[in-house]
C-alpha cells in the first residue's frame, strides 16, 4: 500500500492558494489512481484566520487530507521555518511522492527540504506519470529546451518541481471527506535567519494579463526594435491581445523581460498565438505549445517556427501587420 | 571577509547540434562559463572592492575546467579551486551540492559568503545552490539582482521575483544565488591574465574530502535519467507563401475570425 503523494499548498503574497497547486491536484489524483488508490495529502502554511476561505479549495480538488501550520507568522514564508516544519513532517507520514510548484518560492523551498531529507528532487517538471515499477517518471526540459529528460529517483520521498500551467488544475471533484490535520508549532521551530526589510509590488499586471490572454501578439528578433513593438501594441490593442516576445528581443532590448516567452520565460497557453518575426528556437516554443492557434509571420520560410505553427505565413511582418491594422481601423 | 564562488563550466547551449537520433554532437562545442555564473563573479569583484574581499573560486568539473578558474582569476579573483576526480561524474544535483559543499567545508571552513549563479543553462535546475545552503546550514537568499550592502557581518540583497522586489537581509555566514543583469560584465585585464597564469589551481580529489565514494558521483546520486528525446513537434500545419501575392494580412485575418477570437 502506498503511503500517498503530499503537495506544496503555495499561499501567495495577497492570501490565495496559488493556481498551481490545484494543477498538481488534478494529476496527483491521477497518478494516485495508477498507485491503486494512494491518498492524495497537502501541507499548507497559513496566518489564522484563513482556514475556513480555503477549505473548500481542497475539497473541490480532491484532497483526502491537509496538515495546517497555523501562525500568524506564516502571513511572510520562510524558507527555513517551513522547509524544517516539512522535513519533519516527511518523516512522519513518508510519502512516497512529494510535489511542489515550481514557483519562485517552490524552487526556493524544495531544494532545501530534498537535501535535509538526502532525497532526489526533479526540477521544472512539464510532465508526470508512474511507470511500470510504480516510480514517478517526471520529464523536464533540459538544455534550454532542446532535450527532454524522463527522470526516476531511487529514494523516498520521490520529489519533483513542477511548472505551472502544463496541467488543467482540479475542480468541482467535490469530494466530502476531506481531512484536517492541525500540526503543533513549537516556539523553536521558527527559525527565520533571513529578514523581509521591504516589498516593493511588481509588475504583476502585464504578467497576469499574458497568464490569462486569449489572443497574444509576440514579437522577435526580426522586428527590429522598440518601434516594431511599438507596431505590435498598437495591433494588439486593436484586437483585444497581449504583447509578449522572445528571448532574443528581449536580451536586444526591445522589450523588457517581463514579457518574455519560453524556456527562460513564461510558459502560455492562449486561444492564439501569433509569432512575429520569431524565428522559433526551441527554447521559445517550448514556451507556446499549449496554446490551441499558433500562427507564424516570417519572411524566411526556411525559420523552425513554422514546424510548430498551425498557419505559416511566408511574408514581411511589417508589410503584414500594418496592412492588418489598417483593414482593422476602416471596420 | 571570505567568499566562496561556486562557477560551472557549461556547454553553450545556443550552439548544440543534433545527431539525425536526436543525441547531442559535443564535438565542436563550445564550453562557456555559465552566463548566470558570469554575475556571481560581478557581486564577488563588487564585495572585493567595497569591503576587501578575499575571494576563493570553486569549480567541480574536468581537468580542462581549470583554463575557467584562470580566466576568472584573471578578472581579480584571488584563488581557485577544482574539484575533481572521476568518481563525480554523472552525480545529480544532491551528490555535486554534497560534494562542494564539503570542499568548500575542506579548503575554506571560515567563509563567510558563498556565492552561485541562479540557475546553470544546461540543467536548469536551480537547485545546487539551495542543497549547498542546506546541508551547511545556513540561510540561502535566491534570486538576488544586486547585493546592496555588506557591513557588520550583515548583508542586504535585492531579490527579483515572480510578484516583485523584495529586499532581505540576513547574518553571514550565508549563501545567495545570484540572477542575470543587463550591464556587461568585466573584462580580464592585462596584469590580472598575467597573475592569473601564476597562480596556482588547487585541485582537491574524493580522497581529499569526508565523503564516501558511495555519496560521490552517480552512486551518490538518488536520482537518474531512464530516457531522453528531443521534443514532440505539436502543430504542423500549412505554410502559405505571401512573399510575392500580399496575401498575409487576409489570411491571418480568415484565422482569428475562423478561430472566432475577433469580436466586433
Amino acid at each position: 500500500m502506498s503511503n500517498g503523494i503530499l503537495l506544496y499548498a503555495e499561499v501567495t503574497r495577497q492570501g490565495y492558494i496559488h493556481t498551481v497547486f490545484f494543477e498538481l491536484a488534478n494529476k496527483a489524483r491521477e497518478l494516485a489512481d495508477k498507485l491503486d488508490g494512494a491518498p492524495v495529502m497537502a501541507v499548507l502554511f497559513t496566518k489564522h484566520g484563513m482556514m475556513p476561505d480555503y477549505k473548500e479549495g481542497f475539497t473541490n480538488s480532491g484532497i483526502d487530507k491537509v496538515f495546517v501550520f497555523e501562525d500568524e507568522k506564516f502571513e511572510q514564508y520562510s524558507t527555513e521555518t517551513y522547509s524544517n516544519l516539512i522535513v519533519d513532517l516527511v518523516k512522519e507520514i513518508e510519502p512516497d511522492i512529494f510535489l511542489i510548484g515550481a514557483t519562485n518560492q517552490g524552487r526556493d523551498l524544495a531544494p532545501r527540504i530534498s537535501s535535509a531529507l538526502g532525497t532526489g528532487l526533479t526540477a521544472d517538471c512539464i510532465d508526470l506519470d508512474i511507470n511500470e515499477k510504480g516510480l514517478l517518471a517526471a520529464t523536464r526540459p533540459t538544455f534550454g529546451g532542446q532535450l527532454m529528460a524522463t527522470i526516476l529517483c531511487k529514494t523516498k520521498p520521490q520529489m519533483a518541481t513542477v511548472r505551472p500551467k502544463v496541467f488543467k488544475p482540479a475542480y468541482d471533484i467535490n469530494y466530502k471527506n476531506t481531512d484536517f490535520v492541525y500540526k503543533l508549532i513549537k516556539p523553536e521551530d521558527f527559525k527565520d535567519r533571513v529578514e523581509l526589510v521591504e516589498f516593493i509590488q511588481g509588475i504583476e499586471d502585464i504578467k497576469n494579463e499574458l497568464d490569462s490572454a486569449e489572443i497574444i501578439v509576440a514579437g522577435g528578433k526580426g522586428m527590429k526594435g522598440e518601434e516594431g513593438f511599438n507596431l505590435l501594441e498598437e495591433f494588439a490593442e486593436l484586437i483585444g491581445g497581449t504583447v509578449g516576445a522572445s528571448r532574443g528581443a528581449v536580451d536586444l532590448g526591445y522589450a523588457p523581460h517581463s514579457i518574455q516567452i519560453g524556456q527562460t520565460g513564461k510558459t502560455v497557453t492562449p486561444k492564439l498565438y501569433i509569432a512575429c518575426a520569431i524565428s522559433g528556437a526551441i527554447q521559445h516554443t517550448v514556451g507556446i505549445t499549449g496554446s490551441e492557434h499558433i500562427v507564424c509571420i516570417n519572411n524566411d520560410p526556411n525559420a523552425p517556427i513554422f514546424d510548430v505553427s498551425d498557419t505559416g505565413i511566408v511574408a514581411d511582418v511589417f508589410e503584414v501587420i500594418p496592412k492588418l491594422i489598417e483593414i482593422l481601423k476602416s471596420n | 571577509m571570505k567568499i566562496a564562488l561556486c562557477v560551472k563550466q557549461v556547454p553553450d547551449t545556443s550552439d548544440i547540434k543534433w545527431t539525425e537520433n536526436n543525441t547531442m554532437q559535443r564535438e565542436g562545442v563550445e564550453s562557456i562559463i555559465n552566463p548566470y555564473d558570469v554575475y556571481a563573479v560581478e557581486q564577488a569583484l563588487k564585495l572585493k572592492k567595497e569591503c576587501n574581499a578575499e575571494i576563493t573560486v570553486f569549480t567541480m568539473g574536468p581537468l580542462q575546467a581549470s583554463d575557467m578558474l584562470r580566466e576568472i582569476i584573471a578578472l581579480g579573483v584571488d584563488n581557485g579551486v577544482l574539484i575533481t576526480d572521476r568518481k563525480f561524474a554523472g552525480a545529480d544535483t544532491y551528490a555535486t551540492g554534497k560534494t562542494i559543499s564539503q570542499a568548500i567545508k575542506k579548503i575554506l571552513p571560515d567563509f563567510d559568503l558563498i556565492l552561485c549563479g541562479q540557475f546553470a543553462i544546461d540543467g536548469d535546475t536551480a537547485q545546487t545552490g539551495p542543497c549547498i545552503a542546506s546541508l551547511l546550514d545556513i540561510p540561502q537568499i535566491t534570486y538576488v539582482k544586486e547585493i546592496t550592502e555588506c557591513k557588520n557581518n550583515t548583508i542586504t540583497a535585492t531579490r527579483v521575483l515572480e510578484d516583485g522586489i523584495e529586499i532581505v537581509k540576513t547574518n553571514l555566514p550565508a549563501l545567495i544565488c545570484v540572477l542575470k543583469s543587463e550591464f556587461e560584465p568585466s573584462r580580464a585585464l592585462i596584469n590580472g591574465i598575467i597573475k592569473a597564469q601564476d597562480t596556482e589551481i588547487r585541485t582537491v580529489t574524493l580522497d581529499d574530502l569526508e565523503l564516501a565514494p558511495e555519496d560521490a558521483g552517480i552512486k551518490g546520486s538518488p536520482t537518474y535519467v531512464s530516457k531522453a528525446f528531443r521534443p514532440e513537434v505539436k502543430h504542423n500545419g500549412e505554410k502559405n507563401n505571401c512573399l510575392e501575392n500580399g496575401r498575409g494580412a487576409e489570411i491571418l485575418l480568415d484565422k482569428m475570425k475562423e478561430i472566432g477570437v475577433l469580436h466586433e
